[in-house]
């Protein structure tokens, strides 16, 4: 799905997270929000998966104004950063909430609800956990399971907060394959925060290097590298 | 899965005493002289027998004084009947409200940010620093039958003070913190990300609170109930100034009081037992549930 982010700004109390900034992304690109904390990704992330909402601007998906939609009709796939599984149900209730959550006209079957389940837990390549608690899971085992939980309701894109934030450097590297296999196989337009500008370049096609609530600039990895727009960006991708 | 339980206690391997010979010379840095261990569960034991074990076995031993026959007779006069009715029907009037008060105070104040936050969480407080007789004081002072308000409920029919209404406001007010005070830091702990995460699955706001926010918060709500329960069957102060001590608005503390003055020990102690038991029943309950419920509370409570 196309998005686009027209002149968004937000303010929080007296201070400016978000300067207008504009955007536009293609339907089915692999974005990342690259900025330092307190850049205003994360906010940027949370209005267009409908948990923020902006001081000022529009947010369009697909041409349409999208900006008064609440998050239950954005149908946005959210992963949080400290993936926010539910503790008191198993994987198997935590990724079939979405599709349970839906109006009863519009709910599968219970036999459907388990087969979808079964192919999301397939998919991340965990097949047989879905009795566990996310107590019972390693770091890497819970980042796939929020995935399988936000692909389950069929959404219209995936927004991802520090999606590797949390983990060693190790499961970092093989999950972030694991995310681009999941983009390409879905190609659903997904956008992921990060602070890690190699995590950046490596796994996204186009790159948003923000900084203090402005967009620095917008390119491709290999132009960003190549020619840096701003100080800011020359001396942030050096790092 | 050789991390799973790394958050756990009690999966890691406990030293064994007696096997490491090492052991007089090297102890953990947490582990204390035998000596001062033992002293320090002394002073603990002395005071628990002292202040709890000693008073409990002294009123069930007066009221059994005269046996088991005269302790439940005394339980079947008249006033003791009525009281242990308005007793059992306060609790279960204000309980259930100050559950829906304290979940939605303790909503309020974590999930949204505002301004004099810090203010309001000190008002909830503000029964437990107002003794009950003034807040009982407060009740008789905005609805005693001088007051303008008060005069047209009685003349409507429908008295608050000296009455069920005045003992259920009461309290209600003296068992507020309970809930909420349990609830909040549970709350503020586990803050909103599992909630947004539920939003943005397409849960409506009340499927939210159902299925995600209470259950993660269903032992501390169920603690404070217990607590809340407790105290409003034990209420006192406040609820001897709105009762007036009627015959028909007496609870079974004014009535063990009561009982007391009259020199009716064993109809006191009788009664005062059976409060205790109530008391102790709850507490059973909750370690009942929790022992029944162990599996869901260790996965819900162990690191996330």
């Amino acid at each position: 799905m196309k998005i686009e982010i027209d002149e968004i700004s937000k303010d929080f109390g007296s201070t400016a997270a978000l300067t207008p900034v504009s955007l536009s992304i293609p339907s089915g690109a692999l974005v990342a929000l690259l900025g330092p904390s307190g850049s205003g990704k994360t906010t940027l992330l949370r209005i267009l998966g409908g948990l923020e909402f902006p001081t000022a601007g529009r947010v369009l998906f697909e041409g349409q104004d999208a900006t008064n939609l609440t998050v239950q009709e954005r149908r946005a796939g959210f992963v949080f950063q400290s993936y926010a599984l539910f503790r008191h149900m198993t994987v198997f209730e935590n990724i079939a909430y979405g599709l349970r959550a839906r109006p009863r006209q519009q709910r599968p079957s219970n036999p459907e609800i388990t087969r979808r389940v079964t192919k999301l837990l397939e998919l991340i390549q965990l097949p047989d956990i879905g009795k566990r608690y996310p107590a019972q899971l390693s770091g890497g085992q819970r980042q796939r399971v929020a995935l399988a939980r936000a692909l389950a309701i069929e959404p219209r894109m995936l927004l991802l907060d520090e999606p590797f934030g949390a983990l060693d450097a190790k499961v970092r590297k093989e999950l972030r394959q694991g995310l681009r296999d999941i983009h390409d196989e879905t190609g659903l337009t997904t956008i992921f925060v990060t602070h890690d500008q190699e995590e950046a370049m490596e796994l996204a096609d186009l790159v948003v290097v923000m900084s203090m609530g402005r967009i620095e600039q917008i390119g491709k990895p290999a132009d960003i590298r190549a020619r840096p727009a701003t100080d800011f960006v020359r001396s942030f991708i050096a790092a | 899965m050789s991390d799973f339980a790394a958050g756990s206690p009690a999966n890691r391997p406990q030293p064994q005493p007696g096997i490491n010979p090492n052991e007089a010379r090297f102890q953990a840095p947490t582990d204390e002289p035998l000596l001062l261990r033992w002293s320090l569960i002394a002073i603990a034991a002395f005071f628990l027998i002292l202040l709890v074990f000693a008073p409990l076995t002294a009123v069930f031993a007066e009221a059994l004084s005269k046996g088991w026959g005269a302790a439940v007779k005394s339980l079947q006069s008249r006033e003791a009947i009525s009281a242990i009715k308005l007793t059992l029907l306060v609790a279960a009037i204000v309980v259930p409200l100050n559950a829906v008060f304290g979940i939605a105070a303790a909503w309020f104040i974590t999930k949204f940010d505002f301004r004099g936050k810090a203010f309001l969480i000190t008002l909830i407080d503000l029964p437990f620093s107002v003794s009950p007789v003034v807040a009982g004081l407060c009740i008789v002072l905005l609805f005693g039958a001088n007051t303008a308000i008060g005069a047209w409920l009685v003349a409507n029919g429908f008295p608050i003070v000296f009455a069920l209404p005045g003992i259920v406001l009461a309290t209600v007010f003296v068992t507020f913190p309970f809930v909420a005070r349990e609830l909040i830091p549970v709350m503020i702990e586990q803050g909103r990300a599992e909630e947004e995460a539920a939003l943005t699955l397409g849960a409506s706001g009340w499927r939210t609170f159902f299925t995600v926010t209470l259950p993660n918060i269903r032992w501390a709500l169920l603690y404070g109930l217990l607590l809340c329960n407790a105290r409003a069957m034990g209420e006192f102060g406040a609820v001897a100034v709105v009762s007036g001590k009627r015959e028909s608005a007496t609870t079974m503390p004014l009535r063990i009081e009561m009982f007391y003055n009259e020199y009716l020990s064993v109809a006191a102690f009788s009664l005062a037992g059976l409060l205790a038991f109530f008391a102790l029943l709850t507490l059973l309950l909750k370690t009942w549930l929790e022992s029944r419920h162990a599996d869901a509370l260790s996965a819900s409570r162990r690191g996330h």
